[in-house]
């Protein structure tokens, strides 16, 4: 508990648990412990962990003074926050209406034969790839279409996506190459 | 920074004279979808283009020099976004479309010689192949009247001026030196503005209801939550004209007392998110936001919120929650947000779009927002026009038009020449509306009376090979995941309807459960709390109402008329058609297909397992799914 006072002393003295969330710290005071402050604390934590670790929950909550069940309550919530970690790569198919009609099942079926993954099964191992689906990117003139990170791709077909799958594939493996070449 | 209607009045037209001084004026759209496709390289070779002819020229340099030249800037949505990427020119109104930046020479040498446009870059009658230089002159353009949109794709929205030039914040001035409080709310309540966002509850009371609540603290909230599926008029708004959304809450702060306002935001909507910031920090600037607004005394600051991704959010108390920092569940109304909203606060909570209808209203009178539309439901209403239609995209008309003129008119009919089934409206709390339907008035009452609501005002067209049976598995599919969970009729009711259509789409439906899906539909209504749960029920109520042979012939007959249920499909060979390439063989999974080269091939019943793939790989279409 001495821990945990010092914590809620703000970011001067924090403990020895405090050093190892030093990230959180900052983004928790930069949003102020006013309990509105905590989804945009949650996206940002996540956005720097690309998800949202148990414990981080848990020291989110002593460090706002607000009850552990509350923050996770709000955590589980919003489809947003994901409890296990995400790939570096997030596939977000849309399953719109105007989507669905166009073919994104397809789509997805492409992807998941791709990556080999399935719908319990959304992230591979070596935590590259995360598919999901939601249900608009309100991008319906351009349907079916994936966003992948920030990028939003329209009018997709299952071998083009497969195209763009390959492409980050070999993005990825060209920078993990470069320095060996040097 | 802007002290006084006189300032904003002396800068507009100083501005107005700046822009006088382009010659021409190159539009590159970036909204979500274009970009998509690529206009920000397009903006890029112009730009590059340009500097290359020697004219082009900025805001800032046309008010350091003298000479005159080209502007080219990123606009907002244009709504045409499968046609993308959009490029607009002015003052000529030539639009591009499907632009490559290696297009930019030859657009920019037509411009700057004078000549005529690129041919091959204009939109071309994918029917009748007429070739439309202008925009306005474009049939998808042609029957739509641009109010909420009418800047959207005109002007750049990261440029306040731009905005200002245009009689913008104009609203905001007159309303705070020459308006009361009350002659505002009278004001919006004669032009019979009704709520945008899907309910169509009158603007003017709800504005009023929150005047008369007494408080010290009073909040305005903009629900810019926008998650029906196939509806994006919003975010269109969002990035395509962020300040008129501003100002709009700006003078409803000042109608009610509010000095606060929010503007809760889809996650899925980056773009968006990115262009409100911008415009508030720029409002911040100029004195148009803040303290002393104008000289008149009133205070009114915007905090710009994200969602996090819940469907729910969208309903205005569980917005209110999420806003607060909790879960975004409803709460039972009485007492509206008008009498208790955020931290208990009276707070006025409208759509983007309904904000986006204010300035206008305010500048122009109620009389004038009156003459679009009909006598209940005045003015004009986007919608996000999808689906197997020629022209998809964001359209704007006066409310009563009908499905028929959207469909057709703007739409341009069915693609590929099929027959029109259904249109699917205000997404999973809508309905299907059929052809008998197609003379509907596109308006609040008569949709409701035909079982569909506008909604937030997706339009999904259907055509023939759609099956309305599946459409309504997919909509239960999204609310019963969109469910909160409060409500037990919607949580569970949900759960066990789209067991039902599961089935049904599986082939192992019931007889019997036709009835319990009747009366789950019923109970769901009755027994939720909130629009999610009221209106989940829908999609189902339209499809069983308007095709329930097509239901009954999926759980009687184990059949699909529209040959789109896989499990329903019996595959077979159409041996007149099969050349015998043995495509088919190769990708079965499960070896069901033989035969030998050159000649029809079989499928083996007992062995399919009916995965489709042998159609999607025949390049002769010689492999029938049955069931039609």
């Amino acid at each position: 508990m001495g821990e945990v006072m010092q914590l809620k002393t703000g970011s001067e003295g924090i403990g020895v648990a405090g050093r190892r969330f030093t990230k959180v710290n900052e983004i928790i005071e930069r949003h102020g412990r006013t309990p509105s402050a905590l989804i945009p604390i949650l996206q940002e934590v996540q956005e720097e962990y690309r998800y949202l670790p148990e414990e981080i929950l848990t020291y989110i909550a002593v460090a706002m003074g607000l009850n552990p069940a509350n923050v996770y309550g709000v955590a589980t919530f919003y489809s947003q926050f994901s409890l296990a970690p995400k790939g570096k790569y997030v596939i977000r198919i849309c399953d719109g209406t105007a989507c669905h009609v166009r073919g994104s099942e397809k789509i997805k079926t492409a992807l998941w034969e791709k990556l080999g993954l399935s719908d319990e099964r959304k992230t591979t191992d070596d935590l590259r790839f995360t598919v999901e689906t939601v249900s608009c990117l309100g991008a319906c003139g351009l349907a079916p279409v994936v966003m992948i990170n920030d990028r939003v791709y329209g009018q997709v077909t299952p071998e083009g996506i497969n195209e763009i799958i390959d492409q980050i594939i070999a993005e990825e493996e060209g920078e993990k190459n470069a320095p060996e070449e040097n | 920074m802007l002290r006084k209607k006189t300032d904003l009045d002396r800068m507009r037209d100083e501005l107005r004279d700046l822009y006088k001084k382009e010659t021409a004026r190159i539009l590159v759209c970036a909204g979500t979808g274009c970009v998509a496709n690529g206009s920000l390289q397009v903006f890029k070779a112009l730009q590059d283009e340009l500097e290359k002819h020697g004219v082009f020229i900025t805001l800032e340099l046309l008010a350091g020099e003298k000479k005159p030249g080209v502007t080219a800037v990123k606009s907002g949505c244009h709504g045409f976004c499968e046609m993308g990427p959009l490029v607009r020119l002015e003052p000529s109104g030539v639009l591009y479309i499907k632009v490559k930046p290696e297009d930019a020479p030859e657009i920019v040498e037509a411009l700057v010689s004078g000549g005529p446009p690129v041919e091959r870059l204009l939109y071309h009658h994918p029917v009748t192949g007429e070739v439309f230089a202008e925009e306005e002159a474009i049939p998808f353009y042609k029957n739509q009247q641009r109010n909420a949109l009418a800047n959207c794709g005109s002007i750049d929205p990261e440029e306040i001026r731009e905005y200002i030039a245009r009689d913008g914040y104009q609203a905001l001035a007159k309303v705070l030196t020459e308006l009361k409080p009350e002659d505002v709310c009278r004001e919006i309540t004669a032009s019979g503005l009704r709520g945008r966002g899907g309910g169509g509850f009158p603007t003017g009371l709800k504005w009023d209801l929150t005047r008369k609540a007494k408080s010290d603290k009073k909040y305005v909230i903009c629900n810019g939550d926008e998650g029906d599926p196939g509806a994006f008029m919003d975010r269109s708004v969002m990035e395509g004209d962020p300040h008129k959304i501003l100002e709009g809450m700006a003078i409803a702060g000042y109608a009610v007392g509010a000095d606060e306002g929010y503007i809760y935001v889809r996650a899925e909507y980056p773009l968006a998110v990115e262009r409100l910031k911008k415009a508030v920090q720029a409002a911040e600037d100029y004195g148009l936001l803040g303290k002393n607004i104008l000289g008149s005394g009133f205070d009114f600051q915007i905090k710009i919120k994200e969602g996090a991704g819940a469907f729910v959010c969208g309903e205005e108390t569980a917005l209110i929650a999420s806003i607060e920092g909790k879960r975004g569940m409803p709460r039972p109304k009485p007492p509206f947000p008008s009498d208790s909203g955020l931290w208990g606060k009276p707070t006025l909570i409208n759509n983007v779009e309904t904000f986006a209808n204010i300035p206008r209203i305010i500048t122009n009178g109620a009389a004038w927002f009156r003459k679009a539309g009909t006598e209940k439901s005045p003015g004009t209403k986007t919608f996000a026009l999808t689906g197997q239609v020629v022209n998809t995209g964001l359209i704007e008309v006066p409310m009563g038009v009908t499905v028929r003129e959207v469909v057709y008119g703007i739409g341009g009919g069915i693609r590929g020449g099929k027959k029109f089934k259904a249109v699917q409206i205000g997404g999973p709390s809508g309905g299907c509306l059929t052809e008998e339907h197609l003379d509907l008035p596109l308006d609040f009452d008569s949709l409701l009376s035909a079982g569909a609501m506008v909604g937030s005002g997706g339009l999904v067209v259907m055509d023939e090979d759609t099956c309305m049976v599946e459409v309504a598995r997919f909509f239960m599919g999204f609310t019963q995941n969109e469910s909160c969970g409060k409500c037990v009729p919607c949580r569970e009711g949900t759960k066990r309807m789209l067991e039902i259509l599961q089935r049904a789409v599986d082939g192992e439906g019931r007889v019997e459960d036709l009835e319990v899906l009747e009366e789950l539909a019923l109970a769901v209504k009755d027994g939720s709390l909130c629009g999610l749960g009221k209106t989940a029920p829908n999609p189902v109520l339209t499809m069983l109402q308007y095709f329930r042979d097509e239901y009954l012939a999926h759980i009687a007959e184990k059949r699909c008329p529209a040959g789109v249920c896989q499990a329903l499909a019996a595959y077979a060979v159409i041996a007149e058609k099969c050349k015998g390439c043995g495509r088919c063989k190769k990708v079965c999974p499960v070896e069901a297909i033989s035969g030998e080269v050159r000649k029809p091939f079989t499928i083996d019943p007992e062995k399919c397992i009916k995965c489709g793939a042998c159609v999607d790989v025949c390049a002769f279409k010689a492999i029938a799914r049955g069931g039609k």
